[in-house]
């Protein structure tokens, strides 16, 4: 390793990883690459499309545009964790709605896409059809799959599209 | 794109943060959330030896309140805690819709007010609003604190009158009523503005985003206002004195037009005639 780099641990899907990185290192690199859950996908690279979208401490955030010395402390949920971060065996009750609304095409935005919508009812609990367009502005889905995506998030949120 | 390799200091206290400031001079670069900072890195257009992050200073420059006709921010604040403070939505209402038109909410989580307005980009909502509302930012270097008033505070393209071993700490604001609004024009989501106007306190501050290498006053429709002129013909004057960039999404004549036509819809919705 360089010179410069720091020992960090982060928190991920609840547990401890102890790690050296250098401080360059991006959240989502130190994800995939370092921890090895590649489930986090990386789209563009410029924090535009959303693709590594994960939670830290339960809000959405793009892991392209941290680094991962600035995650040390925090509590990081990737898709992996996503489940375990509810009471049921089964999947969370937005990735059931994806499930069930076939709320993808090619899957590849579909870890971002269902974190930023978890983050996005609970930041928004009264969202409509409109506001849930608005609030996936930063999500986007390259086969244009919107209208089961959308679909979904109502569904999650107990509305019906 | 990865940044270059830097060296990185987690501050625990603005002292801290301003003494390593202090060390390293202009080869330093506070990061708060780091929305502005990282992306410029990975572009490789700054490339920072050292990288101080203040992102975990909660405390004092964390958080809202109101008092003596006062609102006071913590640099901190993050713009998703602006957009969802229901003191801010009272006392500054202007403030909290702005902070909820930053690029989308996962952004909204992680960047800062003063780090927004540290980073001075024209092209920002956050800057222009503080602009209008007349607020004052306050600084703490090595010889202590300084209040800079908004107007005094923007100087060129990324550029501020902060020094290299000064941070932004508190940004405050008269409470403000009165008719307001924010027009921000865009073609792609999460974009920033092409051109937005703020209007503030029933049009006596005006402001202008993505008009010049500054946020800037619409001094002339302010006033244009204030001596009674309609809606329409103070929106007329938006223009005069910018010298808006041209790019991909407009050139600056296309700049000029906007403008004109968003401060007029900004100012019939704030309820000027």
């Amino acid at each position: 390793m360089p010179a410069n780099a720091v020992r960090i641990r982060l928190s991920v899907n609840g547990r401890s990883h102890d790690l050296e990185v250098e401080p360059r290192t991006l959240l989502v690199h130190a994800l995939r690459d370092e921890i090895g859950l590649t489930g986090t996908n990386i789209g563009c690279d410029s924090s535009s499309c959303g693709a590594c979208t994960i939670l830290v401490d339960g809000q959405s955030a793009k892991s392209c545009t941290m680094l991962a010395v600035q995650a040390e402390g925090c509590d990081i949920t990737t898709i992996e964790g996503l489940a375990d971060t509810t009471d049921g065996d089964g999947l969370h009750p937005m990735q059931q709605a994806f499930h069930e609304c076939h709320g993808l095409q090619c899957g590849y935005c579909t870890p971002g896409m269902i974190l930023a919508s978890v983050s996005l009812l609970e930041e928004y609990p009264d969202l409509d059809e409109p506001g849930v367009r608005v609030g996936l502005e930063g999500n986007l889905c390259r086969c244009t799959g919107y209208h089961n995506i959308v679909k979904a998030v109502l569904s999650a949120a107990g509305k019906e599209a | 794109m990865i940044p270059a390799a830097f060296d990185y200091v987690r501050a625990g206290s603005v002292e801290e943060a301003l003494a390593a400031l202090a060390e390293h001079g202009d080869d330093a670069k506070l990061m708060a959330g780091g929305h502005s900072l990282i992306p410029l890195m990975r572009y490789r257009l700054v490339t920072p030896g050292v990288v101080v992050d203040v992102g975990n200073l909660n405390g004092d420059l964390r958080g809202i309140s109101v008092a003596d006709g006062t609102v006071r921010v913590g640099a901190l604040t993050r713009h998703s805690e602006l957009e969802h403070s229901a003191e801010l939505a009272d006392a500054c209402p202007m403030l909290a819709h702005v902070a909820s038109m930053v690029g989308d909410p996962a952004v909204r989580h992680r960047g800062t007010l003063g780090g927004s307005l540290a980073h001075a980009d024209p092209a920002s909502d956050l800057p222009a609003a503080v602009l209008a509302l007349g607020a004052t930012l306050v600084a703490r270097g090595p010889g202590g604190e300084r209040e800079i008033a908004a107007a005094d505070f923007f100087t060129g393209f990324l550029e501020s009158v902060l020094a290299d071993d000064e941070m932004l700490t508190e940004i405050r604001l008269p409470v403000s009523g009165g008719g307001w609004n924010y027009q921000k024009f865009n073609r792609r989501a999460q974009d920033w503005a092409i051109v937005g106007v703020a209007v503030a306190e029933n049009a006596k501050g005006v402001s202008l985003v993505n008009m010049g290498s500054t946020p800037m006053r619409a001094t002339a429709v302010e006033q244009a206002v204030a001596a009674g002129a309609s809606a329409v013909d103070a929106a007329a004057l938006a223009a005069d004195n910018a010298s808006p960039p041209s790019d991909l999404n407009g050139d600056a004549e296309y700049r000029g037009h906007l403008a004109r036509v968003l401060t007029e819809r900004a100012l019939k919705a704030a309820g000027i005639a």
